[in-house]
């Protein structure tokens, strides 16, 4: 078999590769999206411990 | 009490959790990876193509593994809901509502594969028959567990209205799973049965049973890492998540 004929899937390749193509987005995005949320989150948090900090050292 | 038990009480501990799942994330994703590439070289190159269906039946190898892990995550997160629900433990809670998420997605591949399945084979992207209508409204009940969640400002009231909005939902699982035998669907017959023999080749059981445990490892390597954040979110006025976060400025 060669790559062409791979890829054309005996005519099926626009489904197939459809369906593949929404597997590894779905599945990308629900992996890439909390790993941003917890970049976001680190921020977040260091930032509000550090004005807590700040505001117990003012007063 | 016996080590198995003891440890469950530890792993109720929010900071315990935190480190254990931290620890068994990186693995159970890698171990996704590794079955993925093997599963699909198997199914797309080893696997010989359907005496009915042609090439077009590989999509078998992501539909059906997604299938199972729509259902699958649902009863995961009733479970941890119910025992959050009866025993408040916070961790449970978490991992009902980190579980939502990816059954949604599981949820939402299935369908979309199963309609460019459908169109080929059945010449519509969508029918309106039992199988695929239980899906559909197994959907709207992750999304509205999703809503829910989020609708309410106390996290933990939060987690346990849709926690029980989850239980009431559970009855929708058998209802998927038996469609197919109650109702005449356009829909296929099961092929692969945990009891007694699958009418199916080895060739293509095998990368179709090796998805399945890939796609398994996804869940467990994508809850315990939204488990985390949601951990540390809840926790964050709390001494240790400040130790995680800066253990050279935590002693200061």
């Amino acid at each position: 078999m060669n790559w062409s004929e791979f890829w054309n899937m005996g005519g099926y390749g626009f489904y197939v590769w459809f369906s593949y193509g929404t597997f590894f987005l779905v599945l990308g995005l629900g992996l890439i999206m909390p790993m941003l949320k917890r970049r976001s989150l680190e921020t977040e948090l260091r930032e509000q411990w550090a004005v807590t900090k700040r505001r117990k050292r003012e007063s | 009490m016996n080590k198995l038990t003891l440890w469950f009480h530890k792993l109720g501990s929010p900071e315990y959790f935190y480190r254990f799942a931290g620890r068994w994330a990186p693995w159970a994703g890698w171990s996704f990876a590794l079955l993925t590439v093997i599963g699909l070289y198997l199914g797309m190159f080893k696997a010989p193509p359907d005496y009915q269906q042609g090439e077009s039946y590989r999509i078998i190898f992501i539909h059906v593994p997604s299938a199972w892990m729509s259902m699958f995550i649902y009863v995961a997160m009733s479970a941890a809901g119910f025992v959050g629900l009866v025993w408040r433990i916070k961790v449970a809670e978490i991992m009902a509502m980190a579980s939502a998420p990816i059954g949604a997605a599981f949820t939402l591949v299935t369908l979309v594969t199963g309609a460019f399945w459908g169109k080929p084979m059945w010449g519509a992207y969508w029918v309106w028959d039992a199988r695929l209508t239980s899906e559909l409204i197994l959907l709207f009940i992750y999304l509205g567990i999703i809503g829910l969640y989020q609708a309410i400002e106390d996290r933990r009231t939060a987690a346990r209205a849709a926690s029980l909005l989850a239980l009431v939902g559970l009855v929708n699982i058998p209802i998927i799973h038996f469609s197919v035998e109650w109702w005449t669907t356009l829909h296929q017959g099961s092929t692969v049965n945990l009891m007694g023999e699958s009418s199916m080749h080895p060739s293509m059981l095998w990368p179709l049973l090796i998805m399945a445990v890939a796609t398994k490892l996804y869940y467990v390597m994508n809850v315990l890492q939204r488990a985390r954040n949601m951990i540390l979110e809840l926790e964050s006025n709390k001494s240790w998540a400040k130790t995680v976060l800066q253990p050279a400025e935590a002693s200061r």
